[in-house]
């Protein structure tokens, strides 16, 4: 096994190197972009013609490496984290050909951002909630409901869509998933402004936006199942990155700790190296999940890493927040940002506190995500539900 | 480079062990044990240690072992952490760690086949560092050891000394062992008095220096996986128990508030797993590391083990308060680990040295 991947990590070297001979990585970034995309460079798990070589998942890293090598451009993953972690999979899952060419590539180059429209101030973690009607006109659905927490959005020329299509239905059932094209008519995006001041979020009101049927993603009515595909990779996506020792939020603390022998007491001086060995067991534990991954034995350990991950930031940041003392009574700026990425160690110890109490809420909740863990992982049975 | 895995041979050994337990050491069979005088079960470190060929299973084979390591030994320990088996394996690895770095070939034969156990000498609640002797050396010995774990069936006692590293035999003249009743009868401590007991000088300065805290450090990162064994058992049986048992016309593991606790012990197993397999892999490779890894190790393994021994006995409920029922005697072992190689604040303690966080 390791052998074969290793000869396979060459020829894919080879073909990189092949690539680089033919287009110059310092030429027109789109252009570059497409090209790789084209030669089936761009995520080597996906089909041959769709921007991949149907190889392994696991062999994307070598790709990547080889072209930061050579100074080639990026796709800028994170400008896009929602098209390329979520989108996409649905897309290739669920998509006709024609939708697979029309999106993928653009998606995959970074020339059309994606968000999801999923959330509504009714639905969030209870998703199957929605009420966003779509209604059959002809050839289009015409789709009229508010969506919210919607990320990218001001940015974005496409979104993902939960939709109720049938409202007689039990509420599993009557959704259908579209791709929202947002920027036809009836589409209002307004920044959400959220309890740091700034606006990384959206809500966004449709009214009687028309969608042509080409625009729908699997079976009329099937809209739950389709939108599972892009929840399981939502939460594949948060938290998977290996990282150093003390490399994430417990570094900015230790550093303070380290540079500031003024503010120490033994009292948070236990705290603090309690905070640093649940931050080195998660991070084992990432490293292991990672490790298993690749070795193609994926494992629910993504769970414990999100759910962990949002402990532990919430209660690093409060720490630090006490530790500067006087410091940590001042903030930088409360005005409102739009941001383009979500910047979870950036900005000022207030800013981290603050942001760090939506990581127990964003991309489930870690009251859902206990009850994930209880139900799918340890077998436990459901509570009694008034609602299927 | 770190592996966090397990790979087939550690699974296959995984699976012999468990199934050797299964069949020769089931929890009633504990449980009846412990209401003995002397809990330790010669027959099942018999078939354990000699003729599953585990007692050696750190020893290279041109020393007589089966020359394979630390990781594999966690492994077994994690199995019988699971049954709460009581044999000295831990003792008796601990011991194979002081004898690697002392080099003494002619000892590790009889000890790697399991014929004769042999146990560091010193209170199971050391934490690692340097040791600090209370038996006076100089040819025979002289002194008390307080609570020493695994060595009430020890053949070869490993004795550190005000000059060094010692090896005496434990039945020899001017031993005595006492029995302590322990918290955790599953793993009986005693007291050791020597009184002029004749011992063999294996190491001198600092290389029984070394050689102790070797040994200790070994034990702290090895006591991780019996504690994820511990917790793991733990979290299993209760699962089910919460599944099978129907309170206000529904299963007790349907209420959210049951759910919820047993979901964060899911998580803090599965850290402590990846915590634990960390320890394991720096002691087999000898990395620069290990001092962290298993310094790590029982600052966080011993409250995951405790806590889902704990949960295990509050949601059983009543029959979790019993003595029929096995929970508490891994509520007792995992209460006792966590003092065993010292407590999560020393090891805390130690971390602040090492990750350059004074205080």
């Amino acid at each position: 096994m390791a052998d074969d991947d290793d000869a396979a990590a060459d020829r894919l070297r080879d073909r990189v190197a092949a690539f680089l001979g033919q287009h110059d990585p310092h030429g027109d970034r789109i252009e570059f972009l497409r090209a790789r995309f084209d030669a089936g460079l761009a995520w080597v798990h996906y089909p041959v013609g769709l921007g991949g070589l149907g190889a392994p998942r696991h062999l994307q890293p070598v790709v990547d490496a080889a072209f930061v090598l050579a100074g080639a451009p990026d796709n800028q993953p994170r400008r896009n984290s929602i098209g390329i972690g979520m989108a996409a999979p649905t897309l290739l899952r669920h998509g006709t050909p024609d939708q697979h060419h029309r999106f993928l590539r653009p998606l995959w180059t970074g020339e059309e951002i994606w968000c999801q429209l999923f959330s509504e101030p009714g639905a969030g973690s209870d998703l199957a909630g929605v009420t966003t009607r779509a209604v059959r006109d002809g050839d289009d659905w015409v789709v009229t409901g508010q969506k919210v927490w919607t990320s990218m959005a001001h940015r974005a020329r496409w979104a993902i869509l939960l939709a109720r299509t049938d409202p007689e239905l039990p509420k599993h059932r009557g959704m259908t998933y579209f791709v929202c094209d947002l920027s036809g008519p009836g589409v209002e995006v307004r920044p959400l402004r959220q309890l740091t001041g700034e606006a990384e979020f959206n809500e966004v009101f449709l009214t009687d936006v028309r969608l042509p049927d080409s625009l729908r993603l699997g079976a009329v009515g099937e809209g739950w199942q389709v939108a599972r595909t892009t929840l399981m990779n939502e939460r594949v996506s948060i938290g998977g990155a290996p990282m150093p020792r003390e490399g994430g939020m417990i570094g900015l603390l230790t550093r303070t700790w380290r540079d500031r022998a003024d503010l120490r007491t033994p009292g948070r001086h236990d705290e603090i190296l309690r905070l640093w060995v649940r931050a080195e067991a998660a991070r084992l534990t990432a490293l292991r999940l990672r490790q298993q991954l690749v070795a193609g034995e994926p494992g629910p350990e993504g769970s414990a890493v999100k759910l962990s991950f949002a402990g532990l930031a919430q209660a690093i940041s409060g720490t630090e927040v006490e530790l500067l003392g006087a410091d940590g009574l001042r903030h930088d700026d409360w005005s409102l940002r739009r941001s383009t990425e979500p910047d979870l160690l950036g900005r000022g110890a207030t800013y981290r506190y603050l942001r760090a109490r939506g990581n127990s809420i964003e991309g489930g909740t870690s009251e859902i995500l206990r009850n994930i863990i209880a139900e799918r992982v340890l077998g436990l049975p459901a509570e009694p539900r008034v609602d299927r | 480079m770190t592996n966090l895995r397990y790979d087939e041979t550690e699974e296959a050994l995984r699976e012999s062990v468990r199934a050797l337990l299964r069949a020769h050491s089931p929890w009633s069979a504990v449980l009846a044990r412990v209401d003995g005088v002397e809990s330790y079960d010669p027959g099942l470190w018999r078939r354990l240690g000699t003729d599953l060929g585990l007692a050696g299973l750190a020893v290279p084979e041109a020393l007589g072992g089966a020359g394979a390591g630390f990781r594999e030994v966690a492994v077994v320990l994690e199995e019988l952490g699971r049954a709460v088996a009581p044999v000295p394996y831990l003792g008796h690895a601990v011991a194979v760690r002081a004898l690697l770095t002392c080099v003494e070939t002619d000892l590790l034969g009889e000890v790697a086949t399991g014929e004769r156990i042999a146990v560091l000498a010193v209170p199971f609640a050391t934490p690692p560092g340097p040791p600090e002797p209370t038996v006076v050396g100089g040819g025979d010995l002289t002194g008390t050891i307080v609570g020493v774990a695994d060595a009430l069936p020890a053949d070869l006692l490993l004795v550190p000394a005000t000059d060094g590293l010692y090896l005496v035999e434990a039945d020899g003249p001017g031993v005595s062992r006492v029995p302590v009743v322990s918290l955790d009868a599953t793993r009986q401590l005693c007291d050791i008095v020597l009184d002029g007991a004749p011992g063999r000088r294996i190491a001198a300065g600092h290389a029984a220096v070394g050689a102790v805290t070797d040994a200790l450090t070994a034990g702290a990162a090895l006591l991780a996986a019996e504690q994820v064994g511990v917790a793991q058992w733990c979290l299993d049986t209760t699962v089910e128990y919460v599944k099978q048992r129907h309170q206000f016309g529904r299963p007790v593991g349907s209420f959210q508030a049951v759910k919820h606790r047993l979901a964060d012990v899911w998580v803090s197993v599965t850290e402590a797993r990846a915590v634990a397999r960390y320890a394991a892999d720096c002691l087999a490779n000898d990395s620069v590391d290990t001092p962290v890894a298993a310094a790590l190790a029982q600052a966080y393994c011993g409250d995951v083990a405790v806590t889902a021994a704990q949960e295990c006995v509050q949601l059983h409920g009543g029959i979790g308060f019993t003595w029929e029922h096995p929970a508490h005697l891994y509520l007792k072992r995992a209460k006792s680990a966590a003092i065993g190689f010292g407590t999560a604040d020393r090891h805390r303690a130690k971390l602040a040295i090492l990750a350059d966080l004074p205080g």
